[in-house]
């Protein structure tokens, strides 16, 4: 298990995907694997800098990474607001570019990176993100 | 990430090295969208050095698209999008409003 804390900055984003990065190369993902691990944790922290903190510099993000005996768990915490995750309507692609709206993109994009991703949200530990991506079999 | 911008006799050539993230998008952004607001609307973007592209980049792209695109008056398309990138762009279903070519000099000879 390795955590690493970071301030809840976009000039964090590189040191945060070189952390995950490190653990996704350690547990024997392959490089598009281990892009599509990097990505998700991008945008999860994106988000959670953008919409959880309301800004840069506002707290703090923490993020896990475990072994799993069949892939990788990485877990991602805030105290910013919570929110709920079912309002978030995906993105609709179909339509014409002029139509196209920036938003929901990084939810649909977590969720189409990883394998499992849960939110729970509680006062006493805050916000966390708990995502898993399994090895092909 | 380094932007360079190159002029060319039919359309404007920016390359971008590095990686596109939320803290980077903003530079790639303040560059297409100044090479629109001079009326420039024939642009290829050189992905080939871009390792790695998040959402708040391809929105980038997305914003400028429009504008090239409004009128028919040019487009925005993509040379060198490196393959992880490419599939992860059409995994979420922004691909079908971008032309990709594999090559700068493919992607320059389409206008």
């Amino acid at each position: 298990m390795a955590t690493e804390t970071f301030p809840g900055c976009f000039e964090s984003l590189a040191g945060i995907r070189k952390f995950v990065f490190k653990s996704a190369m350690d547990a024997g993902f392959d490089e598009k694997e281990i892009y599509a691990v990097e990505l998700a944790v991008d945008e999860a922290c994106s988000n959670i800098i953008e919409h959880s903190y309301g800004g840069e510099g506002k707290g703090e993000i923490e993020c896990t990474c475990n072994d799993l005996s069949d892939g990788i768990e990485i877990i991602i915490r805030d105290d910013g607001q919570p929110f709920d995750p079912n309002s978030i309507a995906p993105p609709n692609f179909s339509v014409e570019l002029e139509e196209l709206q920036p938003r929901g993109a990084g939810l649909f994009i977590i969720s189409n990176m990883m394998d499992d991703v849960d939110f729970e949200f509680t006062k006493e530990k805050g916000n966390i993100l708990r995502m898993v991506k399994r090895k092909k079999t | 990430m380094e932007i360079n911008t190159t002029q060319y006799k039919r359309c404007d050539v920016v390359k971008t090295v590095g990686r596109i993230d939320s803290y980077t998008a903003p530079d790639l952004e303040e560059v297409l969208s100044s090479l629109t607001k001079d009326g420039k609307y024939k642009i290829v973007l050189d992905m080939e050095e871009v390792d790695f592209m998040s959402s708040k980049g391809w929105w980038v792209l997305i914003e400028t698209q429009k504008a090239c695109k409004r009128y028919n008056r040019g487009e925005l398309v993509l040379a060198g999008v490196q393959e992880r990138i490419r599939d992860s762009l059409n995994l979420v279903g922004m691909g079908s409003y971008f032309q990709i070519f594999d090559d700068l000099v493919s992607a320059v000879a389409n206008f």
